[in-house]
């Protein structure tokens, strides 16, 4: 743990992959650049790699005072020891308050190396973060500007606030797609920091003998419309029902667990706690229950339809708009409706 | 050659199944109402552990932190193919968070000396953290691999693997020991076997059988139920099976590390997820409903 600093920066860590940087740190730099104008301290982001200095103007002009480049040969893959290292040394450095990174399947994998390293507090998959002063309910004693770490947990049926009583640095890693992506300004001023790291060859341990990146077919997450389908479409063969729907409607083809376990369509399309998140314009839920953790996932979205035919379903819950009725002949209703729209 | 792994596995509430009589009042889960299960990944973790066993030789140990009734997934591992089960229990390490709890499991490891891989689900179904395992790789100072989905290979302290990174594959080479978490595309767990549940199902951890006597032996007297303690902590003695059970001191924590004290995450607030029935328009499930709730979100800009 490092020592409790009010004037620490808010960080984001950069997640970049071949030189492209991952959207969700993107989507971290809207948020920490508000906790940081909140708390009045500079927004650093944390880039390492090799031949990444390009991708600094990117992170300025998404939101970072400062970005501290670690930029070296050995970083040309991402590995967990020696990444893990940088950061733990940035850290140890600069002492920030907060540090967020994506919830992907690389962040995950850094983010609690770092925190062992580091002793310091870790809050996984956080869909909320916010600032707030907290009484701890055990000593009385009240600690100003905690940051909250705001996820669902048990499955998804409860929320959870976590707070370190001054325990510094907070550190949480937040779900891709939760926080909007907030249009570049490629005006921003910023500065970039360039640091060397010793990297102990004993910890570049792990090889990479072979990867292979699968073609990315479904956009989800920068969809406005989707049109997802559950359990209730019956069969993969129905399941064409909410492609043309989509396609009428120039949407995206979703999915809720159910859905992808019964085999009606591809796992890529899957939406939820498990899946992706997604906050489209309009999400049409169709024969989707709305189990919590379907709903953790799209009920961001700025408008939901659902149609089931049972009334009780928890989708409605979430829904602005609720169709009680035979998906089979709404659907088919709804397409109609489309295409005489103009 | 040989291989030795420690396996780490979870009892865990079964989330995917809590119904509205879980919930207590303040939103708080009763996890005394759930029923527990074995966490779904760390299933195949063992799995993974037992098939090297198989293919080529050695020791497959399972550890689990938690309280008594923990012992049954040490049981469920026995039965499935364990060699040796150790249980972590102890008062002092409740309320440990990710944090702590990986620094206890570190010193159990250590406490168990040599293995070559340290296995664990990718996650476990109660908090979904996926934190334990990396933190525990960091304690013990050996490289991770995370999400494996296959071992590709292994020859002497060489092995290669193939890990899932979400939108696609990798195959890595690293040298033993380390710390591997297992996703459930990595293998089919197999079932119980019937004669190695004939052969374990007894078997207890002694902080169980105060537990068993207390419920089998209501109307008795304390000193009856410690006569009764007594005769089957002997008998369990005497059977010598493969289970353990260890608290903080057998592993030489720092309690300043265990608990709350070593903990630097804490739930400031809990809120149950409520569902609301008001504020959506029911749209009738006919052409005319459907056609104006169509007609509404082209004129709210919804639609273009």
């Amino acid at each position: 743990m490092i020592e409790v600093n009010r004037k620490g920066e808010v960080w984001v860590y950069a997640e970049q992959e071949d030189g492209r940087l991952h959207d969700v740190s993107l989507e971290l730099c809207g948020k920490a650049r508000e906790l940081a104008d909140r708390l009045g301290v500079r927004m650093g982001a944390v880039l390492a790699g090799a031949k990444v200095r390009d991708l600094c103007p990117t992170l300025i002009g998404h939101g970072a005072d400062v970005v501290y480049l670690i930029d070296d040969e050995r970083l040309s893959h991402y590995q967990t020891s020696p990444y893990a290292r940088v950061v733990v040394e940035m850290i140890t450095k600069h002492k920030p308050q907060i540090v967020m990174y994506g919830a992907t399947p690389l962040g995950r994998d850094l983010a609690p190396r770092v925190a062992s390293a580091a002793r310091a507090g870790m809050t996984a998959d956080c869909t909320d973060l916010d600032i707030a002063d907290v009484t701890d309910p055990k000593t009385q004693e009240t600690h100003p500007n905690l940051l909250l770490q705001i996820r669902p947990a048990f499955g998804g049926n409860i929320i959870a606030t976590i707070v370190n009583y001054d325990w510094w640095p907070q550190m949480a890693t937040v779900r891709e797609g939760v926080m909007p992506l907030e249009p570049l300004d490629p005006a921003r001023k910023g500065e970039v920091v360039e640091e060397k790291v010793e990297i102990d060859p004993a910890l570049m341990a792990v090889k990479l003998i072979e990867r292979h990146i699968e073609p990315k077919t479904v956009n989800l997450k920068g969809a406005r419309v989707i049109v997802a389908g559950g359990g209730g479409v019956g069969s993969k063969e129905n399941f064409k029902l909410i492609r043309e729907l989509a396609g009428a409607i120039g949407g995206a083809v979703g999915a809720s667990r159910a859905a992808v376990d019964g085999g009606f369509i591809g796992k890529e399309h899957q939406i939820g706690q498990t899946g992706t998140t997604v906050r489209p314009a309009l999400y049409i839920a169709v024969g989707i229950s709305g189990a919590v953790q379907h709903r953790a996932g799209m009920e961001e979205s700025a408008k939901i339809i659902a149609v089931n035919k049972d009334p009780d379903a928890p989708i409605f819950s979430v829904a602005q708009y609720g169709i009680v009725g035979d998906l089979n002949q709404v659907v088919p209703m709804m397409i109609k409706a489309l295409k005489e729209r103009r | 050659m040989a291989y030795h792994s420690i396996v780490c596995v979870k009892q865990v509430p079964d989330t995917a199944n809590v119904t509205a009589e879980a919930m207590k009042e303040d939103g708080t889960v009763n996890r005394a109402a759930l029923p527990t299960i074995f966490n779904p990944e760390d299933l195949h973790a063992l799995e993974t552990a037992l098939e090297i066993r198989e293919n080529y030789g050695g020791t497959v140990t399972v550890l689990s932190m938690g309280p008594p009734k923990a012992a049954d997934v040490l049981r469920d591992c026995l039965f499935r193919g364990a060699d040796r089960a150790i249980l972590l229990t102890d008062r002092r390490a409740a309320a440990s968070d990710t944090l702590a709890t990986s620094y206890i499991i570190s010193q159990a490891i250590k406490t168990i000396g040599e293995f070559d891989f340290v296995f664990c689900g990718r996650q476990a179904i109660d908090g979904d953290t996926a934190q334990v395992g990396p933190q525990t790789a960091e304690k013990l100072a050996i490289p991770q691999v995370t999400y494996l989905d296959k071992l590709v290979s292994a020859e002497g302290k060489t092995v290669r693997i193939r890990r899932n990174i979400g939108n696609g594959w990798e195959i890595v080479e690293v040298q033993l020991p380390i710390l591997v978490t297992v996703i459930e595309t990595a293998n089919k767990p197999r079932p119980q076997a019937a004669r190695r549940v004939m052969r374990y199902k007894k078997a207890r951890v002694p902080s169980e059988l105060a537990m068993e006597v207390r419920r089998e032996m209501p109307d008795a007297s304390d000193e009856q139920r410690q006569a009764e303690v007594d005769r089957r902590m002997a008998a369990l003695k005497q059977a010598n099976y493969p289970v353990e059970q260890w608290d903080l001191d057998d592993i030489k924590a720092d309690l300043n590390r265990c608990g709350l004290a070593g903990s630097p995450t804490k739930v400031f607030r809990v809120q149950a997820i409520v569902l609301t029935k008001e504020g959506y328009t029911d749209v009738p499930p006919t052409e005319e409903g459907v056609r104006q709730m169509i007609h509404e979100l082209v004129v709210d800009r919804t639609l273009g």
